[in-house]
């Protein structure tokens, strides 16, 4: 007689599993990725690859070595928190700023939480965080050397060296300044568009947060033009974007239920706008992120999903 | 919008691999043995002896209470054993072993296949007739159909449902009794709305069967008051709360029964059951099932006279069962194991599914991401994670129940989904198990 297979239902599984939801992840980068590498060229690609490279080997080191388990690099978390961190940074930053942010986001942020899954914070968004109050001048410089920058290939198609003037290229094409990953936003909403056809994220949380900055820099751009940017301007510099579509979104950092993540994304939009409008800093999406962060278990707790057969009230 | 139920679902591959298969009929072997609990509630009470003389639709056992059924018998013969005998899961159960010899019927059954008119008859006539043939629900659960007509006096049916969803995949049985025995099915469910004094039927059929949706809708025009509705795809589909939902846009409170909204909801195989028990006086004594499997040179669809041995099924098919095989008495999502396939069929056998080691294997788990996927598949509005997880953290029961574990119908999407692979659907069926304990001890 055979020996047939015993075990209780469901009996199949579905294609997704952590490796390959964090693997579209990394797809999901690759334009914007790409689009800075093009921008900024060799300082760039030293920071992504020692960003990836030291997220993962802190990951492994105290996976095997502190805690004496199985390591899990394999399921790609770390890579795409070394991706985001590198992203988040300033495209000429020395190598060992991406080296302190990696250890710091996998070394304290993830892992003595107990690693994937455990961690209240958004890796990558924390340690930016860190190193923004730790390195005030370092995270701030924007400079761009010149030999780099000249020789893109990008920016040789750019009009000779002409006063940018802000317009749709500016806008939504690509422009250089800010954080690597801040510099394309057309490559970011393809990354977006990515995530949602692959079924890895759902539009709830992006758009509460797009649509909350859009709705709050509208009123009162009306109020007083003079004073508050617009919402065009406000959607599309800075690192809004990149949160709101790769940093929001973070599964383990973010609420369960769609009403939880309506309230979470306002939020974040909210206070973004509140930082910039009114802050000391002049972009607060990380810090917006952060501390909704923190509220994440409260808004579990109390913003169930609608039971089946429940009255609603 | 498609028609489809409001909360959770899933997609899984459908594997409608066998829908071209027609029915056949499977010739009847030496020996058939008969369970006495094909239905839910008490076994039936055997009432024939070792040596008796026994024709096709001959009585076997007789209910053993209210909740209980008729069981017949499938083949003429000398019975050889009234004995246990262990199941398809390897649980002892009553049977009545028949040694086959020729095929004589009972008198007064109809055996031509030309539609039979529904004879006149009272609504106790009607369920009377049901009853005696032992007829039970065949969508899986086996639930007694003569008790679903007889709703308590207070409670009143408005609308008749029937379920042709057949959203479990690899599973045709349906679609080929769609295809082929529409009118049957059809006057079965007119026989029902009789019985339950409804005059609205709704036969619910999911897109992926369009010649049952032709077949049956073709059938529909001579039927008044008999509606077929196109529905979506999504897996749950064919559960009675989701069902309801999907087509009356009514959803059944927790705890409450489908009667609570004004629905009855029947399979369509029980329907033509019921059909063949009114009109032609035959018991329900056989029934349609799929042989299916990806790794299967050739897929099928049998009328198998019930208490025919699993094993013999398989043979017929031309399968033979290698070694760490999974065949499943249903689908993949909710099917379960045989253990055991000496054993033979009952009445709510509709599908044997052969899948292969590397399509049935388990992920190694890894720890929840908390992507909330269990959560959106969920088609109770359950969070399974949480559940999970107030399970295995231990004596967590008050918060269990709280979170209403009981609402869950063990569909098996939250452990489909989870993509880290773990097994929420095995913590939360036994996180049932523990609150039903208390609930009962409660009650003592």
């Amino acid at each position: 007689m055979s020996k047939l297979l015993i075990s209780p239902s469901p009996h199949v599984h579905s294609v997704h599993s952590t490796r390959s939801l964090m693997r579209d992840v990394l797809i999901a980068l690759c334009p914007a990725v790409i689009v800075s590498i093009l921008l900024y060229g060799l300082p760039f690609v030293l920071i992504l690859a020692v960003s990836i490279g030291a997220s993962v080997l802190t990951e492994y080191l105290i996976e095997r070595y502190i805690l004496g388990r199985e390591s899990t690099v394999s399921d790609f978390s770390a890579a795409v928190t070394g991706c985001l961190l590198a992203l988040n940074l300033p495209p000429c930053a020395p190598w060992w700023i991406a080296v302190v942010g990696s250890v710091f986001a996998i070394g304290v942020v993830k892992m003595t939480f107990g690693g994937l899954g455990q961690n209240i914070f958004n890796p990558a968004i924390a340690a930016r965080v860190f190193l923004l109050v730790s390195f005030p001048v370092i995270m701030t410089d924007w400079a761009v050397p010149d030999a780099f920058s000249g020789a893109t290939p990008l920016g040789a198609i750019a009009e000779g060296g002409a006063a940018p003037v802000p317009g749709f290229k500016e806008l939504f094409l690509y422009k250089v300044g800010g954080s690597a990953g801040e510099a394309s936003a057309l490559a970011l909403l393809a990354g977006f568009v990515y995530l949602l056809v692959r079924r890895v994220i759902t539009v709830t949380i992006p758009v509460a947060v797009l649509g909350t900055v859009a709705v709050f820099s509208g009123i009162l751009h009306i109020v007083n033009p003079e004073l508050y940017t617009g919402p065009l301007f406000n959607l599309f510099n800075g690192g809004l974007l990149l949160g709101a579509i790769f940093m929001a979104t973070d599964y383990v950092t973010s609420p369960m239920t769609v009403k939880g993540q309506i309230i979470f994304g306002a939020g974040i939009g909210l206070i973004t706008m509140l930082i910039r409008y009114f802050g000391a800093y002049p972009e607060g999406v990380s810090f917006a992120i952060l501390i909704m962060n923190c509220t994440v278990p409260l808004i579990n707790k109390y913003c169930k999903p609608r039971r089946f057969g429940e009255v609603r009230k | 919008m498609k028609k489809t139920f409001k909360i959770g679902g899933i997609h899984p591959d459908d594997s409608k691999i066998s829908s071209n298969a027609a029915v056949e009929q499977m010739p009847v072997g030496a020996e058939v043995c008969i369970s006495m609990a094909q239905h839910l509630g008490a076994p039936a009470t055997p009432v024939v002896s070792v040596g008796d003389k026994v024709k096709v639709g001959q009585v076997i056992g007789e209910p053993a209470g209210f909740i209980s059924g008729f069981v017949h018998a499938s083949a003429s013969g000398t019975v050889k054993a009234v004995e246990p005998r262990p199941d398809i899961l390897g649980n002892p159960v009553p049977h009545v072993v028949i040694t086959v010899e020729g095929d004589e019927w009972e008198e007064g059954i109809v055996l031509a296949n030309d539609p039979v008119p529904v004879p006149e008859l009272s609504r106790e006539e009607i369920i009377d007739r049901i009853r005696r043939a032992g007829v039970v629900g065949l969508g899986g659960a086996s639930f007694p159909t003569h008790v679903k007509l007889n709703p308590p006096k207070e409670k009143k049916a408005e609308v008749l449902i029937l379920n042709g969803t057949e959203c479990e995949p690899f599973i045709t049985s349906d679609d080929r009794l769609m295809r082929e025995r529409p009118t049957g099915i059809l006057t079965g469910a007119a026989i029902i709305m009789k019985a339950l004094g409804v005059d609205l039927c709704y036969v619910g059929i999911e897109e992926n069967k369009p010649e049952a949706i032709a077949s049956m809708t073709e059938a529909a025009k001579n039927c008044s008051g008999i509606v077929i509705v196109k529905l979506a795809k999504k897996y749950p589909q064919g559960g009675e709360k989701q069902l309801i939902d999907a087509i009356t846009g009514r959803q059944v409170p927790s705890g409450a029964l489908p009667i609570d909204v004004g629905a009855v909801v029947q399979n369509v195989a029980t329907a033509y059951a019921v059909y063949e028990a009114v009109c032609k006086n035959k018991p329900l004594i056989s029934n349609i099932v799929t042989i299916s499997g990806h790794s299967l040179a050739s897929q099928h669809n049998y009328e198998v006279r019930i208490g025919t041995p699993v094993s013999s099924i398989l043979e017929y098919a031309g399968v033979t069962l290698g070694d760490n095989v999974k065949v499943l008495s249903g689908g993949p999502m909710m099917g379960r194991c045989v253990s055991n396939p000496g054993a033979t069929t009952v009445k709510a056998n509709g599908a044997f599914t052969i899948l292969t080691e590397s399509e049935t294997k388990r992920g190694v788990e890894s720890a929840c991401i908390r992507c909330a996927k269990c959560a959106a598949a969920c088609p109770m509005g359950l969070e399974p994670w949480l559940l999970s997880r107030l399970f295995r953290a231990g004596d967590r029961n008050d918060e269990l129940e709280k979170e209403r574990v009981f609402d869950c119908i063990e569909c098996g999407c939250c452990q489909f989904t989870c993509p880290a692979n773990i097994p929420l659907l095995d913590s939360i069926r036994l996180g049932k198990a523990d609150v039903m304990k208390i609930i009962r001890s409660r009650a003592k």
